[in-house]
């Protein structure tokens, strides 16, 4: 918790006005304090070394030219911007986000409604089924998927013919298949969801519902003036959270159509992939990636905002 | 006085309306329970298709008739392929070394940051503590190509070594965030009275916090065998020959083929590979969602 707790415990004493304990005292805690950063350091040397200094690194890369030998200043970005693909992949990214945690925060929503209401002893097995998309690694269940979706002779095109409809190219056309990457991600990402709502359901007192009843308010009323209120917090944390997540998600595109129908699901994830590593432009690439970065940063910084609140919150 | 009345009132009320409600409760009980079932069989869809598929044989696959949802002759020749199969064990063997060592990688750093920095405190150990939270909301894609120049510079490309290196840093923040509030449950007391008795910050961390924070531990150890097992770019980008793959990118870089794909044994290979987690989830299903809901509540 980043609230006032790390206040070290022995400093408290040193206020006493005995001249020698208080000497002693400041050199316990001088003491102290070295032996706490020195705990501390394998995390600051992580975090220099593999995520602030990768992270400046990536700015000056993504400065270069492609054989990494002359400065062209801001000319990569400027050059993806004027690109046909880049504009697309930007709208996509956008698009697959934005409809993904909508879908994810509604369904999740909804079943954890659904799992309040049926009695606690109950809750486990149904909470254990409905976990299962989000524990098997996502680069696995994707392949599934991509096997349900296969084009010819697969799960969803032999239901469509049972029924009388011709075979769909799941991932054959751009609109579709960019319903699919979504819906994959929706299947794997509300699971989630559910389970935080349903922890901030439970944290909702009944008296609010009993007052709430008594005077006489409907279903939909307790929902919008009990309920979702008490729950803001909780979710606002969540859709931003699922939002850098989804936004920057990789596995589901890359394997599913790797970017493809011309272009037409790539996410700025898999397209730094594709010009960084696979076609070798690596100040290109690195500059995709960064495109990412504000955003990320508008997100992460409501998320920290609404951390911290509830921290106080429950501190309070 | 007031609520007593209107408890009263209300308690009349509701003996009168007490059959409507009783059958209006019973309804929603049961449309939940509907409701759910759907949403069940919904989610369920993709791991049943996949044992299906994992048990036909290529014949039965390639000859394109009848229900794919359904198995007419199970069989085990694709598990029992791959289980004698030498890259798949290899892959096996690299993802149990490569998870393992960031487990105990991380769960060390995790654990010895989050005491100083719940307990100890020093300059600038509050900016440290919301760097690490920050730094848990950095996604690897954000930062994968920077790192494959500099695990190139290390002479680390292509080698399992170099995931060992790289996943901590996507678990150590957030098992650290979440020891950083277990740590801080913990009474101070507790702490004070050992230190009274002169013992040492060490064996404080070690005698008495780690056996009491032993579910967040826990939560935290299954966080991060998650991500070392599961995680799919790092390896992509950094791996490329079939001797140092990992699961997630050696089934579909031995299993695929041009446009040859064995479905049967890709199936039963991802069956195979998902083992480990679910299992753990089984069991420990409630440390998996105590991990899952303490980002956010546990703030």
């Amino acid at each position: 918790m980043a609230d006032g707790t790390s206040v070290p415990v022995g400093v408290i004493g040193s206020t006493r006005p005995v001249a020698r304990p208080r000497s002693s005292m400041k050199k316990f805690a001088q003491k102290r304090s070295t032996i706490a950063f020195l705990l501390c350091l394998p995390l600051i040397l992580l975090v220099a070394g593999f995520v602030v200094y990768p992270a400046f690194y990536a700015i000056y890369l993504s400065m270069l030219n492609k054989k990494m030998t002359t400065f062209v200043g801001l000319g990569n970005f400027a050059f993806l911007l004027k690109r046909h693909t880049f504009q697309l992949v930007i709208f996509q990214s956008c698009l697959f986000a934005i409809t993904a945690v909508v879908l994810k925060a509604l369904l999740g929503f909804i079943i954890a409604h659904l799992m309040h209401n049926i009695p606690g002893k109950n809750q486990r097995i149904w909470r254990g089924l409905l976990l299962v998309p989000w524990v098997i690694p996502l680069a696995l269940s994707t392949l599934t998927w991509w096997w349900m979706f296969d084009p010819s002779y697969s799960a969803f095109n032999w239901i469509l013919n049972q029924f009388g409809f011709d075979n769909v190219p799941w991932l054959g056309v751009g609109w579709i298949a960019r319903i699919c990457t979504i819906t994959v991600n929706v299947w794997f990402g509300t699971p989630f969801f559910m389970i935080m709502y349903l922890a901030a359901l439970k944290s909702v007192p009944e008296q609010l519902y009993e007052a709430a009843a008594i005077d006489g308010a409907n279903t939909v009323q307790k929902l919008f003036f009990v309920t979702l209120p008490m729950m803001r917090n909780i979710i606002a944390i969540t859709v931003l959270f699922s939002l850098i997540v989804t936004f920057a998600d990789f596995d589901i595109v890359r394997i599913l159509t790797a970017g493809g129908p011309q272009d037409m699901t790539h996410v700025f994830a898999t397209y730094a992939f594709q010009v960084g590593i696979q076609s070798g432009d690596i100040p290109l690439g690195a500059g995709v990636s960064l495109f990412m970065f504000p955003l990320l940063a508008f997100a992460a910084f409501f998320v920290l905002r609404g951390v911290t609140k509830r921290t106080k919150e429950i501190a309070a | 006085m007031s609520a007593t009345t209107l408890e009263h009132a209300a308690r009349a009320s509701a003996a009168r309306h007490r059959g409507s409600l009783h059958r209006q409760r019973l309804w929603a009980l049961w449309g939940s329970y509907i409701a759910l079932g759907v949403f069940v069989i919904m989610f369920l869809v993709p791991p049943f298709y996949t044992l299906m598929t994992s048990l036909k044989s290529s014949a039965e696959i390639s000859a394109q008739s009848g229900s794919p949802w359904v198995v007419r002759h199970p069989t085990l020749e694709n598990f029992w392929y791959l289980i004698t199969y030498p890259n798949f064990q290899t892959y096996y063997l690299n993802s149990a070394i490569v998870t393992v060592a960031t487990v105990v990688i991380s769960m060390v750093i995790a654990i010895l940051a989050a005491f100083s920095l719940s307990r100890m405190g020093f300059w600038g150990s509050q900016t440290l503590s919301t760097s690490v939270f920050l730094t848990y909301l950095i996604p690897p894609s954000l930062l994968f190509i920077p790192l494959f120049q500099i695990v190139g510079q290390l002479g680390l490309i292509n080698s399992v070594w170099c995931l060992v290196l790289l996943y901590p840093t996507l678990a150590v923040p957030f098992c650290t965030w979440i020891m950083i509030g277990y740590f801080s449950s913990i009474p101070k007391e507790l702490d004070e009275a050992a230190l009274i008795d002169g013992a040492g910050y060490l064996q404080i961390l070690w005698k008495i916090f780690i056996p009491v924070a032993m579910p967040g531990i826990i939560a935290a150890t299954i966080f991060a065998f998650t991500v070392a097992w599961g995680a799919f770019l790092y390896p992509l980008a950094y791996l490329y020959t079939s001797n140092q793959m990992v699961l997630t990118v050696g089934i579909i870089s031995d299993l695929i083929r041009g446009d040859v794909f064995q479905w049967g044994k890709i199936m039963a290979a991802c069956l195979l590979a998902s083992l480990p987690p679910i299992l753990i989830y089984a069991f420990l299903m409630d440390y998996y969602v105590a991990g899952l809901t303490a980002g956010a509540t546990k703030g």
